[in-house]
């Protein structure tokens, strides 16, 4: 039988171009801000894990977990160091391993960590590399780039269902608006709707202030055997729920253009869990690596009915003052996204925010979140719940 | 795509180039591009699937036009990209040549052509492929 697993600490960098550090500077930094927040020593860490996607291409650095573990001061206590990759989801995917393992009754203490460092490359040598999450063979061979295989799940949902630009763009006016207000967003500011209707072409109907950013960045947190947490701390965070589902690596072999089944069953076997229901969920951190990627995410959780992911954002229900806030953060689109941190930064928030931690963010009386982690255009995803009394 | 060895593209010959797709002898379901096994009967297919030749027709189930692109697709921009769905079933991602940028639609009829896909720079492999054309030539 499983046991309960909580969230002891937590830990962030600030996201964005940040020339001045390295991969391991950006990891040490996380898990250093998270094993402060706990209360943790460092000597009770059972294990260590990190989530990142690509470090080969975008450093030129593999073997990543003893790496992370030597440059967190870790290589003298030889704990088991294990690195996860799932294209965009690595972070939540390696929060989902890291909770097995404590869950299992393996392990007591574990940090889990989330680290990408993108802008070491120049040209097009960061998108080359995150479009390695599609099917290399049967899509990027024919010209389908990451922007342009999210336009084409937009261009279905606007036919489908009447879904429009100014839709598409109001995500991204909600998110900045969020991101304004996160110290550790890297796009601190609001951007009005006509400005991003404006932004050139990336790929139609997408502009390019549609997509999220190339940025560096990390996050960790602390998991604990949830009746040990208290001895560290007055505020742990329960992971109610987790749930991990795979599709198709191409778009164009699933059974809907505009669901992403993955999100469907991770979403469905986190709510089993954890014994809730999307109308449960106060606050949510959901994948927008497009705006459009938010509003099938909205649908395809169940917090609105298929369809209606637009209608939603017109409705104000995801705003931060809405019925179930979305993106407190700035979501990927404001806050950045380094991809392998992603996961990990997602559940880091929502931790915020059911601690009531979250400043000028904060979701009034916040007892239930949600992150939503996907690894590309939707061929894996990683959603947990978590919640506090 | 990196510039790299050349076998890997041989390999993919004959599916890339002819729309040679398989059919699982269980169910009949067809796919392409071809696979080892039906994942649907799975044991009974294994041994059971036959080789088909695609028509190569179908229509446009969605699309996105390309503006930025990767640096050997660059020479392109803007090209139309779509998801189209075989008149046997299966779909595949592919370029839509032949037509105006405007003319693009969801539903719309196109056919598959051969065609270059991408070059590796100056000096590399050029890559052939199928890209698709409207089914209908305009008047």
């Amino acid at each position: 039988m499983m046991r309960d697993v909580a969230i002891i600490g937590v830990g962030v960098t600030k996201f964005g171009e940040l020339w001045d550090k390295s991969f391991r500077n950006l990891i040490a930094e996380a898990g250093s801000k998270a094993l402060l927040d706990s209360g943790i020593s460092g000597k009770e860490l059972d294990a260590l894990y990190v989530g990142s996607m690509s470090t080969g291409r975008f450093v030129g650095q593999e073997h990543v977990g003893a790496l992370v573990a030597d440059w967190s001061g870790f290589a003298h206590m030889h704990i088991p160091a294990i690195r996860v990759e799932s294209a965009c989801a690595s972070g939540g995917l390696a929060v989902r391993q890291g909770y097995f393992s404590v869950a299992s009754g393996m392990n007591d203490i574990v940090v889990v960590g989330g680290v990408e460092k993108m802008t070491d490359v120049v040209g097009d040598e960061a998108t080359d590399t995150l479009a390695t999450g599609l099917d290399q063979e049967w899509e990027s061979f024919f010209g389908a780039t990451f922007p342009g295989l999210y336009a084409m799940i937009a261009t279905r949902h606007m036919y489908e269902y009447g879904t429009t630009r100014e839709q598409l763009a109001k995500v991204a006016v909600k998110n900045h608006a969020n991101g304004a207000l996160n110290p550790y967003a890297q796009f601190k500011r609001a951007i009005p709707l006509e400005k991003i209707l404006a932004s050139p072409m990336t790929a139609y109907p997408l502009g390019m202030l549609d997509c999220s950013p190339v940025s560096d960045g990390a996050a960790a947190i602390v998991l604990c055997a949830a009746d040990k947490a208290k001895e560290y701390t007055d505020k742990p965070v329960k992971i109610l729920g987790t749930g991990q589902a795979s599709d198709t690596l191409s778009l164009h072999g699933r059974r809907d253009i505009c669901t992403f089944d993955s999100t469907v069953y991770a979403g469905k076997n986190a709510y089993k869990q954890a014994k809730i229901e999307p109308t449960d969920i106060d606050v949510a951190e959901v994948h927008d690596c497009f705006t459009i990627a938010e509003i099938i995410a909205i649908e395809d959780l169940g917090i609105v009915k298929k369809g209606e992911g637009g209608k939603a954002i017109d409705e104000k229900i995801t705003t931060l003052d809405g019925k179930i806030p979305v993106n407190t953060s700035g979501g990927l689109k404001a806050k950045g996204h380094p991809v392998g941190a992603t996961g990990v930064a997602q559940v880091a928030e929502i931790v915020m925010q059911l601690r009531g931690e979250a400043g000028d963010r904060q979701v009034k009386d916040a007892k239930i979140g949600l992150t939503h982690n996907v690894g590309a255009v939707g061929a894996s995803c990683v959603v947990h719940i978590l919640g506090v009394k | 795509m990196s510039d790299g060895a050349v076998p890997r593209f041989w390999r993919e010959i004959p599916q890339r180039y002819n729309l040679i797709g398989n059919q699982c002898g269980s169910c009949n379901k067809i796919y392409f591009p071809p696979r080892e096994s039906c994942p649907y009967c799975r044991r009974k297919s294994m041994g059971n699937m036959k080789e088909l030749k695609l028509k190569g027709e179908g229509e446009i189930l969605t699309y996105s036009i390309i503006y930025n692109a990767p640096e050997h697709f660059e020479g392109q921009t803007p090209y139309p990209i779509a998801i189209i769905k075989l008149d046997e079933g299966p779909k595949v991602t592919a370029q839509i040549v032949d037509c105006d940028l405007d003319d693009v639609k969801i539903g719309m009829r196109v056919k598959s052509t051969f065609r270059k896909i991408s070059e590796d720079g100056y000096i590399g492999a050029i890559y052939y492929g199928y890209k698709f054309k409207p089914a209908e030539v305009k008047e």
